[in-house]
Order: C-alpha cells, then structure tokens, then sequence
C-alpha cells in the first residue's frame, strides 16, 4: 500500500461517511431525520472540498466550499424545516419497496458505479481520484431514493442530495468546475427550491396532503 | 457582439419590466413588443454572422456560426408570434375565470425568462452555462405550466420538475466529465468547458471517458427532448399549461435540447471514431418514434395528442442527425424548423379551438369550421402539414430523411414508414370530424389571433415548395459543421 | 513448534478459560454502578459455575445423546477458537492451523448443536429459541464473514495472526473501511452474544428470550458449561474485536517471553475499557422488538459490505 498524503486520507474518510450518509438517507423512515442528515451529508462535502483546497492549493475550492456550506448545511435545511413547520407535516416517510429491498439494490448500485468509475479514475491525476467512485454511488443512491420514495419532501431531498454527490464528483475528478458553473449551478438549486416551496403549499392546498399517490391521475389513455 | 448584448438583454429587461407591469392591461402589448425587439435583434445578428462568418465574443463566451444563429433565428421568431398569439388568448383565460391577474404578471414575466434562457442556452459557448441555462428553462416552465394551479396542472408541473431535474442532473454528471476529459488536455483555466475549445481538440480527448459522457449527456438533455422511454412528463405539460406555454415548448424547447445533445455528439464522434454516438441516436430517435405513433392513437385530449406528436418529430429529427452526413444533417436542420413552425402553428389553432369549444377532449369538439372556419382551417392545413403531406415542408424534410435511410440505413426505413403511417391514420382520422363534423355549439363571440397560425403555415408551404438560396446554403453549411 | 509458541498457546488459552468469566462479572458489575443499583459481587460468574458442577444432573426422559453432548460441543468449539485468535502473541501453532473461515465455522458449529439440543426435548420454548437463535444466526453469520474478509483485503491473508501482525506493524492511517468494519462488528457481537438491544441476557420473559429460552432445560454440570462456553464466546469475541481494530500491544511473530508477560496485563485493560463500553451501550438502549433484528443486523451486514466496497475502491 502505497500510503497517501495525510489530507487524501481525511478526504477518502470523509468520502465513505458521504457515501454511509447516502445509505443512512435511504434507510430513514422520519422526514426530519431525512433533512438533517441531507445537511449532515452537505457538511461532510463543505469539510471535504475544504481539504481538498487546502491539500491541493486551489483557492476557488475553499469558495466552492464556503457555498456549499451556506447552502446546503444552513439555508436549505433551514427552508425545508421551516416548509415543515408551516406545512405542519408530521407523517413518516413511505417507500414504495421496503428498506432492506432498497439498501440490497443500492449495494448493487454501488458495485455498478465502483466499477463505473474505476476505468475514468485511473485516467484522472488528482489524490482524490479514487472517490469519484463513491461520487457516482452517491449519486445513484439518491436516484434510487427518488424512485422508491412517494412522499414530495423525501423526492425533493433525494433530488439535492444527488446535487451533493454531482458537487463531489466535480471535486474529485477535477478539483472543481469553474467558478462561474459552479455559482449558476447554486443559484438553479436555489431557485428551484424557492419554486418547489411554493409548489408544497398549492399541492398541499389542492389534495390537503402531500402524498404523491394524488399525483398519478394523468395516466395514457385516461 | 452588440446584437448579442441586445438578444439576450432584452428578454431579461423585458421580464424584469414585466414582473412590475404584467399584470396591467398593456402587459401583452409590452410582451410582443419586447418579442419583436427581440427578433430584429436576432435578425440583425443572423445577417452579421452569415455575411462575416462565426463570431466568437466577450472572452470566448459567446459563440454564434451557421448552426445556432439558425436556431437563434427561430427562436425569437416563434417566440414574436407566440407573443401575439398569447395577447388574445391569454385575455380569454382571464375572462374565463380561469386566471387572476398577478397570474398573468407572472406569465409574461416567465415568458421573457423562458425566451431568455432558450436564446443562452444557444448562444453561450460554455458548456456549463449551456447546463445552466437548460436548467432556468426548466424553472421558468414549471412556473408556466402550473400557472392555472389546478390538480393536473400542479401533477404535470411536479411531474416535469421531477423528471427533467433528474435528467438533467445526469447531464450535469456528463457535463463534468467532458469537463475531466478536456482539463488533462487544457487546463483548469476554465477554457476547458468552451465548446469552441473542445472541438480543436476532440480528436485527443480521452475516448473511455467521453463515451461514458455522452450516455449521461444524452439521457440527460434526451429527457428534455423527449425521447422515449424518458418523455412522460412531456404530454403532461403540454396538455396541463397553457396553450401558448405548449406552443413554445413544442417549438423552441425541444429544439434547443435536441441542439445541446448535437452539440455533444459533435465532440464525441470527433474523439471516437466510431459509430457509438451515431447508433445511440439512431436507437432512441427509432425508439421515439414508433412509441409515440402508437401512443398518438389512444389520446383523447387534443393537445396531448399533438404532445406525442411532437415526440415523433423530435424522434425523426434525433434519427436524422444520428445517420449524420450532408443530406441527413441538412434535412434534420430544415425539419427542426418546419416542425417547429407547424407545430406552434397547430397549437395556436388548437388553443382558440379549445376556447371555443370549453374543453380539450377531442370527442367533445365537433364542427370548427362552421364555429369558425380560419380556426378550422388552421387546425386542418396545420394537420396535414404536420402528418407530412406534400406541398408543405416537413414533406420535404420526411422524403429527404427516409431516402437517405433507405440509402444508409435500410433496416431502420420499415420502422419509420409504419410509424408515420399509423400517426397518419391516428391524427387525420381525429382531426377530420373535430373540423367537419356537426356541432351543437354556439358561437363565441371571439377574435382569434389567426394570424400566426397562417404565417407560420404559409412559411412551410414555402419550405416545401422552395428553400431560398440563402437559407440552404446556411442549412449546408451547418450540415457540415454537424458532419 | 518452539517451546515459545507452545507456551504462548498454553498461556493464551488458560488465560481465556479463566479471565472469561469474570469478564461477565466485570460487565454485570459495571452495568450495576451505571444503573444506580448494588452490584453483585465481581466473582459471581466462578460461584454460579462451581455451584452448577456440584449439583446433580437432571435430564428429561426424551432427550437423546444430542442433547448430553451439545454442552461439551459447545464448550469444545468455544476453546478452539479462543486458542485461534490472537490475544496475547501472534505464535500461535493453532492459529496457522485454523484460519478466519474455520473461525466463523465454529462459533456457527456451536450455534447448530446448541439449536439442536434446544428442539430435542421439545418444549416450546426450546424450539421458539432455537428459530430465533437461527434467525439472528443467519443474518449474522454473513456480516460477520463480511468483516473478517475486509479485513483479510488489507493484510492479504485470511490467517488470523498475520492479519494481527499486519496490522500491528502498518503504518498509522485512516481506514474509512476498517471504522465501517468495526461499527459492523460491534452490532454483530451485540447480537452474537445475546446483549441488548438484540436479547437480554437478564430476563427470563418468555417473548424476548432468544438465548435463554434455549437452555432452560439444562442443569447441573451441563449448564455450567454452558453458562461458561457464553462468556467464553463473549470473551472471544471481545478479544478478535480487539486484534483487529486495537492490536497494539499484542506480542507479534517472534516478539519472545516479555512481549508475552507484557501482553497480558494490556489485554486485561482493554478488556475492562471493552467491558464497560458494553455496559454503557447495554445501559443507554432499549431492548428491541425481535421483528427489527433483521433490520439490526442488515445495517451491520450493509456496512460490512459497504467496508469491503470502500477498501477496494480507496485501498483503505
């Protein structure tokens, strides 16, 4: 084994914890839950790009971080707990399949993106290489949370949290997209946030639920 | 570089301006103003581009050659004659009841941002941006297509999001992988994003590596042109918004996501050299087009029907620029711009149809021709065009298409012909006693903005009969920069 | 076999007969102070089982040779495997005979015949304790192994004592897969060992026993083999805990008779620190409900797996 720098090190940690919190948002049942570990996953990439500016000496990647430590660990879990509270929202999270079903697919997805990812990383010369694997798996994972998922606010976090895994891969491939990306990229999960917030209370106010089983009517040939 | 100012200013003043006043009764005035500002803009930077040559401005960011200023050109011009449609239209809406007037501010205002986004996303050479872009379109149309905040327009609209966001999401994971591709060769000094930087180097770009991108690239901005099996959200939002919110995604949404998988194909067939990028489209345009013909038949609401109608012409147009090669390309750029002008022009049809008949179901309209016989005609010659009759220009584009395939391609042409023979018989056959058919209705006293409909319908009959010089020599030349 | 490595072997497997049941004591006492009540005396597990050998056996009429021999099977396999792994050196002439897969199959040896026994008599409550002990075994089993192969990844051997001196001679790192392992490992023990929150190995209530509801109808010297093969088992696996994931200390190949005598007492000490963890998570969580083991023991299984996963892709 070949050790690595120390900072490489901390950041393949930092990686696996990624990847559990990915695992552990699966596994929720609480929607509560579900939101603190999204802003718990964003604190383990804000620390993580974080180190990879500093072992690497990429200035833009401490910006990145900061963004994503304003946005993703404080403003979005701070909006997604207040649409909570003023929606009143209590209920549990529903899957569409049950949770050991859905983590036995998601080991599966993880196999297919290591091995996915295992060609691209050895092409790449940056320390961090090896995590893009559990970038791709990240990804997948909340994919998989968005399909199995029925309620609107689990989608909705599955849906920023494969933005979080699409960040880390950035970090990992590439220390990071431009700088101009980067901010157009914050700025659309905002908006589109702001926009999905609004959307709770008129779906909310049209099925006085958020269940997304009411959302099934447009089929073919109704 | 000033027209570029001005095209893509102009759409952002226009929807700041109409955050403040789209509520008042000038609004729509404004809004088609603005529109027309817009395209003479455009005009301007077509002439520019086509007598210099492609430009390349504002430190490489913007990059304008035969093949978007093209697009540039229809955008803003469907975008104009949507406005003018939309000003009696959406004034019906709101007598209806069906809309308050801080919904109407929001509409106009988010049609400005739409245009906007559209005419970036063409515009920039930014490969990020161009991501970007795709995504404030998607915001913007979801505030569109949920405008009348009913059960099914909230369920399209949430539908939409959902999908396109998850697609798009893959596209950015595209995005960042052409960026990884490309960095190794030109650094991190942002110019590995440019398009323009990346065509001069496609042909070193890492192989595995852009391979794997263009599968994310193409399933992420496919979601968004709507190919099979990732088109459901399409129908949903075309039927669920309003009708001048269904004309521009059909016209210029489509088309512009069609253009960033092009763009991508480009740099992709350019590092492979082989026939990977090609089959992929090939397959999925094959795929679209026999699904959604098939589809097309079993619709009961009008303009769901069109909505998979419009997958099956983006399916045609996926399949052509797949086949690659002069002919192919040139008429995979010529069919993007008839379908795009008859399929606005459908809608404007079908919007006033549905106004006047109090309801989308197709077996509830009967009789538009002695309702009112320009929408009925509108509806009937929009019809025909778009089923591929000749004189009309999607003819042109269909023959030119299916002979290059039965040239190139020979096991794909039994595919389509069944397919654009079973949508031919499911369109007509549904369309032919909506116009003629007796009606009990009674007559609304409306003016329907017919105009649109039949410039639109008069500019594919002139495609269909004769292509100006200047335009196929544009469509050539951006034939041959697709390859 | 040098006179070292033999006396090293002697050493460690008396050392694990005679430490394991104050082990208990040690827990149960420290489960006493946190729990605010009086603890009974640190010596109690040796009272019980010389009390339990000088009482006379009493067997039911029905119960086959299975059900004589289970306790010495089980008592049997629990000493081979605390003669396997490594808790004072890592010259152990067993230990190259036996490598982790041998280990697994023991301790499921033991779980079979002692399910067996269970269902000879066949009361209900031996047979309800021998499906559960089976369902827990199963769900185990697996990331149990899941553990030990990531382990056996980064030393590249499946040999019990090399994985221990690999370990013990690496450089300092972090192992993101070897924390996933050793979380894995920590819920397998809990339920391996019938603790809270998977069984409670304090009650006698017939719907949460799973450990107990086995061996009800064991007396006299049977059960305190019995009794004494657990806490061996708990000791076993506090000691492969401890030479996977802490293996400082351990005397490595060829250390000699001082790293041995220095071995013990800091075996001792991390077993007392290791005890009273055990006593802390037992005091903090709730026992529960049987249905959600499943779910227990996949997360551990999820993360061995996911161990396993991250070290082929980090190599860490």
């Amino acid at each position: 084994m070949a050790t690595l720098p120390l900072y490489a090190q901390f950041i393949n940690l930092f990686a696996a914890f990624l990847l559990l919190l990915a695992f552990a948002m699966l596994a929720q049942r609480r929607v509560l839950s579900l939101i603190n570990l999204f802003a718990m996953q964003g604190f383990a990439l804000a620390v993580s790009t974080a180190i990879v500016a500093y072992g690497t000496h990429q200035s833009h990647l401490y910006w990145s971080a900061g963004l994503t430590l304003v946005l993703k660990v404080l403003l979005l879990p701070w909006l997604l707990h207040r649409l909570i509270r003023q929606l009143d929202v209590k209920w549990d999270v529903e899957g569409l399949i049950n949770i050991p079903t859905t983590m036995l697919v998601g080991i599966v997805l993880v196999v297919f993106s290591f091995n996915l990812a295992l060609p691209i990383a050895q092409l790449s010369h940056t320390v961090t290489r090896a995590t893009l694997g559990i970038a791709m798996a990240s990804v997948m994972l909340s994919f998989l949370m968005m399909i199995t998922r029925r309620k609107a606010i689990p989608q909705v976090v599955g849906f920023l949290a494969m933005e979080n895994g699409l960040f880390f891969a950035a970090t990992s491939a590439t220390y990071g997209m431009p700088m101009v990306v980067e901010l157009g990229i914050a700025l659309d999960v905002l908006v589109g946030m702001i926009i999905l917030g609004v959307f709770f209370f008129q779906i909310r106010e049209q099925f006085d639920s958020l269940d997304l089983k009411h959302l099934e009517t447009l089929k073919e040939n109704e | 570089m000033i027209e570029i100012l001005f095209v893509l200013g102009l759409p952002v003043a226009g929807g700041l301006v109409l955050a403040v006043i789209g509520h008042r009764d000038e609004a729509p005035a404004v809004n088609v103003a603005v529109s027309l500002l817009t395209l003479i803009a455009a005009a301007a930077l077509t002439v520019r581009v086509i007598a210099d040559g492609p430009l390349l401005v504002l430190d490489k960011q913007f990059f304008v050659d035969p093949f978007n200023v093209f697009l540039v050109a229809l955008t803003a011009f469907v975008g104009f004659t949507t406005s003018i449609f939309s000003r009696p239209y959406m004034r019906i809406e709101h007598e209806h009841g069906r809309l308050t007037v801080g919904r109407l501010r929001l509409y106009h205002s988010m049609y400005q941002i739409f245009n906007f986004t559209m005419l970036l996303a063409l515009l920039t050479n930014n490969m990020g941006i161009l991501w970007v872009a795709m995504e404030a379109a998607t915001l913007a149309t979801v505030l569109l297509v949920s405008l009348y905040r009913t059960a099914a327009s909230l369920e399209a609209a949430w539908k939409y999001f959902i999908l396109c966001g998850v697609g798009l999401a893959q596209a950015l994971f595209g995005t960042i992988l052409l960026y990884f591709a490309a960095e190794r060769l030109l650094g991190a000094e942002g110019g590995a994003l440019l398009w323009t930087e990346l065509n001069n180097v496609k042909g070193s770009l890492e192989p595995t590596v852009l391979s794997l991108a263009f599968v994310f690239l193409l399933v992420g901005y496919g979601t968004k042109v709507g190919l099979v099996p990732l088109h459901n959200w399409l129908p949903d939002a075309h039927a669920e918004g309003p009708t001048p919110v269904s004309a521009v995604l059909s016209g210029l949404l489509l088309n512009v996501a069609l253009y960033a998988v092009v763009r991508c194909k480009v740099l992709v067939e350019g590092s492979l050299h082989t026939a990977f990028a090609k089959d992929l489209m090939m397959g999925f345009g094959l795929l679209s087009v026999v699904v959604a013909a098939f589809l097309l038949s079993r619709q009961k609401d009008i303009k769901r029907m069109f909505a998979y109608s419009s997958i099956e012409h983006m399916g045609i147009i996926t399949f052509a620029f797949g086949m690659g090669g002069p002919v192919a390309s040139f008429a995979g750029l010529l069919h993007m711009t008839v379908h795009s002008l008859t399929k606005s022009a459908i809608f404007f049809a079908v919007g006033h149809a549905t106004q006047k008949a109090g309801t989308q179901m197709m077996d509830n309209i009967r009789g538009l021709i002695t309702l009112s016989p320009m929408i009925g005609w509108g509806l009937m010659l929009g019809t025909l065009a778009i089923l591929g009759m000749p004189p009309f220009g999607v003819f042109t584009s269909e023959f030119l298409i299916l002979t290059t395939a039965m040239r190139d391609q020979p096991w794909a042409t039994p595919f389509l012909l069944l397919a654009l023979g079973v949508a031919f018989a499911a369109v007509f056959s549904r369309v032919q006693p909506m116009v003629f058919g007796e009606t009990t209705a009674k007559r609304l006293p409306l003016r329907p903005a017919m105009a649109p409909v039949f410039v639109h319908l008069a500019l594919v009959l002139m495609l269909g009969l004769w292509i100006p010089p200047f335009l196929a020599d544009w469509y050539r030349q951006a034939a041959r920069l697709i390859g | 076999m040098t006179p070292t490595e033999f006396a090293s072997q002697l050493l460690q497997l008396g050392l694990a007969l005679a430490l394991a049941p104050l082990l208990v004591g040690w827990i149960n006492q420290c489960r006493a102070w946190l729990q605010n009540k009086s603890a009974p005396s640190l010596l109690l597990p040796y009272r019980t089982i010389r009390k339990l050998f000088m009482k006379d056996a009493v067997v039911a009429l029905q119960a086959s040779p299975i059900f004589r021999v289970a306790p010495y099977v089980v008592f049997g396999a629990m000493c081979c495997a605390a003669a396997i792994i490594p808790s004072l050196a890592t010259d152990l002439p067993f230990g190259r005979a036996a490598d982790t897969i041998a280990l697994v199959g023991l301790f499921a040896l033991a779980r079979v015949f002692i399910a067996l026994a269970a269902m000879d008599i066949g009361t209900a409550f031996g047979s309800l304790g021998a499906r559960r002990e089976m369902f827990v075994g199963f769900l185990a089993e697996p990331a149990l192994l899941m553990v030990l192969f990531t382990a056996s990844l980064i030393s590249g051997s499946t040999s019990l004592p090399t994985i221990v001196d690999v370990f013990a001679h690496r450089e300092l790192a972090i192992y993101p897969s070897l924390a996933f392992a050793g979380v894995a490992f920590a819920m397998v023990s809990l339920a391996e060992n019938a603790r809270i929150p998977v069984d409670n190995p304090a009650t006698h209530l017939e719907l949460t026993m799973i450990h107990e509801a086995m061996i009800l109808e064991y007396s006299a010297r049977h059960l305190a083999l019995i009794e004494w093969a657990s806490s061996l088992k708990l000791f076993n696996y506090s000691c492969l805990g401890i030479a996977l994931f802490f293996p400082v200390g351990i005397g490595v190949a060829g250390a000699g008779w001082t790293a041995l005598v220095a071995a013990a007492p800091v075996l001792v000490a991390k077993l007392a620190v290791g005890g009273f963890a055990l006593a802390l998570v037992e005091t903090l969580s709730a026992k529960m409900r049987i249905f959600r083991a499943p779910e227990f023991l996949g997360t551990a299984f999820l993360l061995a797996v996911l161990a396993m996963l991250v070290n082929l892709l980090l190599g860490s």
